[in-house]
């Protein structure tokens, strides 16, 4: 079963990539964002077939490595 | 005075860290990240360089590796603990130290020579050190030290930073500030202040022929502490 998850920075942490990223849009003429933040993506495959236990071993991987609580959420997708 | 610097795959420094402690007195012992035994050591070093290629985030593999249960173990009995700029970031993972640190604000490799003011001397790191402004020597992409509002005024409270960039004066300002970090934070410690996470390296400043003095400075000091 593939799982995925996306991590973002949170609302009030700099993002100086997703700023420059911004910029670089600007410059290439895509004038109307408000904003750019950059995040991270991943793709899980595991050996789990039940769907619950697989959400919660990704969930578990999320706070022990994958995002830093401090500064970036996680959101996990549903498995399709 | 027993000392470890811990080599993780991608550590740079580790080498520079054991010439500084051998210079000072300290009888120093290389351990590889996968050991899981740490021997007997007054201070424990987690060195400079990119562990494992700062993947994911800067130190968040290395502060999973075998041996840092180790330090872990170690740093929560008391044992001294400090990390240098990767060493630093590898402490911030593992929670020793509150905070992150995140990528410099102006996106660039920062490589020279800084100075810092000592904030805290209520502890075996600057404990008698008598300058108040030392010359240390920063080389980092992610310097610039984050934490939530809640962290820093605990970190405040306790009288957790140890260092602030600054002028050779010891103005703290945001012009001195090189990466952005909150308050000009260049080091803090944990809460008792036996963990000591830093981004400069006193290790590139022991030798007048290559560069300043004030590493000398620290390392002398820090073995008087420790004895």
């Amino acid at each position: 079963m593939k799982i995925s998850v996306i991590i973002t920075l949170k609302k009030d942490v700099l993002d100086p990539q997703g700023k420059v990223i911004h910029q670089t849009l600007d410059g290439m003429g895509f004038e109307d964002l408000n904003e750019v933040r950059q995040g991270k993506y991943f793709e899980i495959d595991t050996k789990e077939t039940d769907n619950d236990k697989a959400k919660a071993k990704v969930e578990e991987m999320c706070k022990k490595l994958l995002a830093n609580l401090v500064i970036e959420n996680y959101k996990i997708i549903d498995p399709k | 005075m027993k000392s470890s610097v811990i080599t993780f795959p991608g550590s740079n420094c580790d080498r520079d860290m054991d010439v500084a402690l051998k210079k000072f007195g300290f009888k120093n012992k290389m351990v590889w990240h996968a050991d899981a035994e740490l021997p007997k050591s007054d201070l424990v070093v987690l060195p400079g360089g990119f562990s494992y290629g700062d993947y994911l985030r800067c130190g968040s593999m290395a502060s999973k590796s075998k041996i840092m249960q180790s330090v872990i173990n170690f740093a929560n009995s008391g044992g001294m603990v400090m990390g240098i700029c990767n060493g630093f970031q590898i402490l911030v993972e593992t929670g020793l130290v509150p905070g992150v640190l995140l990528r410099n604000k102006y996106l660039e490799f920062i490589c020279k020579n800084v100075f810092v003011k000592i904030n805290n001397k209520q502890n075996k790191y600057f404990k008698s050190v008598n300058n108040e402004v030392l010359e240390f020597h920063i080389a980092h992409n992610e310097g610039n030290y984050f934490c939530t509002q809640d962290q820093l005024k605990e970190i405040e409270d306790n009288n957790q930073i140890a260092i602030n960039y600054c002028d050779e004066n010891g103005k703290i300002e945001d012009q001195f500030n090189p990466n952005g970090s909150i308050k000009n934070i260049a080091g803090i410690f944990n809460k008792e202040k036996n963990v000591l996470g830093m981004m400069p390296h006193p290790e590139r400043m022991i030798d007048t022929s290559l560069s300043g003095e004030d590493g000398s400075l620290f390392f002398k000091n820090l073995i008087k502490n420790l004895k």
